[in-house]
């Protein structure tokens, strides 16, 4: 597995026994530690991880959960999965160590069932932890209980929405639930629950170990740290790399030796199309937010067939709970036919424009809200070319 | 279905809810290990399971037809899954999915009728940097190339 450009994460002088040190001191330090940071949801929605754990810890109840989201669905994300696989210990860890923090004494990793594979490998890490003390009763020692069992995704890419991750852990259809109240109070079971990310759990761990201080001395003032890409498409060396927030696409681009790139479509399927002229934008929260995903396409690429794929994506994993996306996204698919028949008018997809702008405010969940952000961009960046198809 | 074969899945069904234990949460890892052995969720069993656990069927059957990993009819004993999504697909899928068509005599969605695999497409399986890639039941094949289909599919029998 090509791991490239490790720096924080990824440096394995930074893996300390961090679960040690979590729990010598108070919970309530832990999340201040975290808050101090700066740490942001590495999923892509970009919650800041402090805030809700400080939520989830002072909200009352006797039984809470910790949930760990490797439902790793977004097209062209695969960082989780290497987490997984091989800093298996950051994960797990920092989910115990986010356990302490809010007071929660069971957790789920949510796997997604593509990567069943993983199963008896993480599974017997458990069983090591717990043989070492590191999971269990009275964990190393001290008053806290912490167990985690592994839960496995049936191939639904809506599972990776925390609500619709948490009513299929219920064992109820993976479909979205309104929002407010947040899973930070009314969660698993009706309890507080906190789900994050694999990579924000990792990052965790990093920052027990190093100081929220020495962490946010990476990255920008606004995105602290660095993120975990993963890049495929049309390079020489595609994998997952370590960034610092900030990195510009170009810079990018360098790294894995891109060449004749037109465009760069930065968080996958829900995420922005990012065409040439504006490759001098950065990877961060106060620009281009993403979960990870980068995918590069060179200029022999047809920008309607990429679209067309993201399209029929969103078109079979809509979970068809509500009608902006169920019936949404098979309207702006449907206009990308007519176009490669030629059938389509100029201002027929100006209206499916709006008809997207219409999804990202009135879906329910963040599938539909994020679903017409590829057309929208695409359309906006290559209409000429798009056009001159048909 | 006969008599003998619906009571050894009503024992088996039961063994399920005793490991798992035979609350509502405990729904998708049970149906998970009867698609698992089964290849699919029949009726009957979508049945027992919602007695089981005290629910209406159709509660049973509205999670199994959710989810894509399982199916209320029978497939075959291999899934083969060819991953569509957009890096597969630049890395070159459309040659794969020709190739699986044309060696496995059997269309997207189709089993063959010896039962032995069942072709169809998936999204993406966070293979992305080695595409196009596919899942045989849960093992990943990467970089695939149709010469090298011929060799993988060789492997199930």
């Amino acid at each position: 597995m090509p791991i490239l450009n490790k720096l924080v994460i990824f440096d394995e002088q930074n893996i300390n026994d961090s679960l040690k040190k979590a729990l010598s001191i108070e919970p309530k330090d832990v999340v201040m530690e975290v808050r101090e940071s700066g740490l942001k949801g590495r999923g892509g929605a970009g919650f800041p991880t402090g805030t809700k754990w400080m939520l989830a810890s002072s909200a009352n109840s006797k039984q809470k959960y910790v949930v760990c989201n490797a439902d790793e669905g977004e097209p062209g994300t695969f960082k989780d999965r290497v987490l997984l696989d091989e800093y298996t210990k950051l994960v797990f860890e920092g989910m115990v160590i986010g356990g302490y923090a809010i007071g929660a004494n069971k957790g789920f990793l949510y796997l997604r069932g593509e990567y069943r594979y993983l199963l008896d490998k993480l599974n017997s890490y458990l069983e090591q932890m717990r043989k070492e003390n590191r999971l269990g009763n009275n964990i190393l020692g001290t008053n806290f209980s912490f167990d985690i069992e592994i839960r496995l995704g049936s191939g639904a890419y809506v599972c990776g929405e925390e609500s619709a991750l948490i009513e299929s852990l219920e064992g109820h259809r993976g479909e979205a639930r309104n929002r407010p109240p947040f899973p930070v109070n009314t969660g698993y079971l009706g309890s507080p629950t906190i789900v994050n990310n694999v990579e924000t759990f990792a990052s965790v761990h990093i920052i027990i170990a190093k100081g929220a201080e020495w962490y946010s001395k990476h990255g920008t003032s606004k995105s602290t740290g660095t993120k975990l890409l993963s890049i495929s498409g049309d390079c020489k060396k595609p994998g997952v790399y370590e960034v610092p927030f900030g990195i510009t696409i170009n810079e990018i681009l360098k790294l894995v030796e891109a060449e004749n790139t037109k465009a760069v479509q930065v968080g996958g399927a829900s995420g922005t199309c990012i065409p040439k002229a504006e490759f001098e934008r950065s990877i961060s929260f106060e620009d281009i937010s993403t979960g990870g995903s980068v995918i590069i396409f060179n200029e022999t690429r047809s920008m309607l067939h990429i679209l067309e794929n993201f399209m029929e994506f969103f078109v079979e994993e809509s979970c068809g709970q509500c009608t902006p996306c169920r019936i949404g996204n098979v309207k702006l698919l449907d206009g990308l036919k007519k176009i490669r028949k030629g059938e389509c008018s100029l201002s027929y997809i100006h209206e499916l424009i709006e008809l997207g702008k219409s999804m990202q405010i009135a879906s329910k969940c963040g599938l539909g809200q994020s679903s017409p952000n590829p057309f929208i961009s695409i359309m906006t960046h290559f209409e000429n070319e798009i056009f001159s198809q048909r | 279905m006969l008599v003998t074969e619906k009571n050894a899945l009503t024992i088996e069904i039961e063994d399920l809810t005793k490991r798992f234990g035979n609350q509502r949460e405990s729904l998708l890892p049970i149906l998970q290990e009867v698609q698992l052995k089964h290849g699919h969720i029949s009726d009957f069993a979508q049945q027992e399971i919602a007695r089981l656990l005290d629910i209406h069927p159709v509660e049973v059957y509205g999670v199994v037809t959710f989810f894509s990993f399982l199916s209320t009819e029978p497939k075959g004993r291999f899934i083969v899954r060819l991953c569509q999504t957009i890096s597969c697909d630049l890395a070159g899928k459309e040659a794969i999915a020709h190739t699986l068509e044309k060696e496995l005599g059997i269309k997207f969605g189709e089993t063959t009728q010896d039962k032995k695999f069942t072709l169809e497409y998936c999204n993406c399986i966070g293979m992305c940097d080695q595409g196009p890639a596919l899942l045989i039941n849960e093992q990943v094949f990467t970089k695939v190339t149709p010469s090298k289909v011929i060799d993988i599919l060789k492997k199930f029998n």
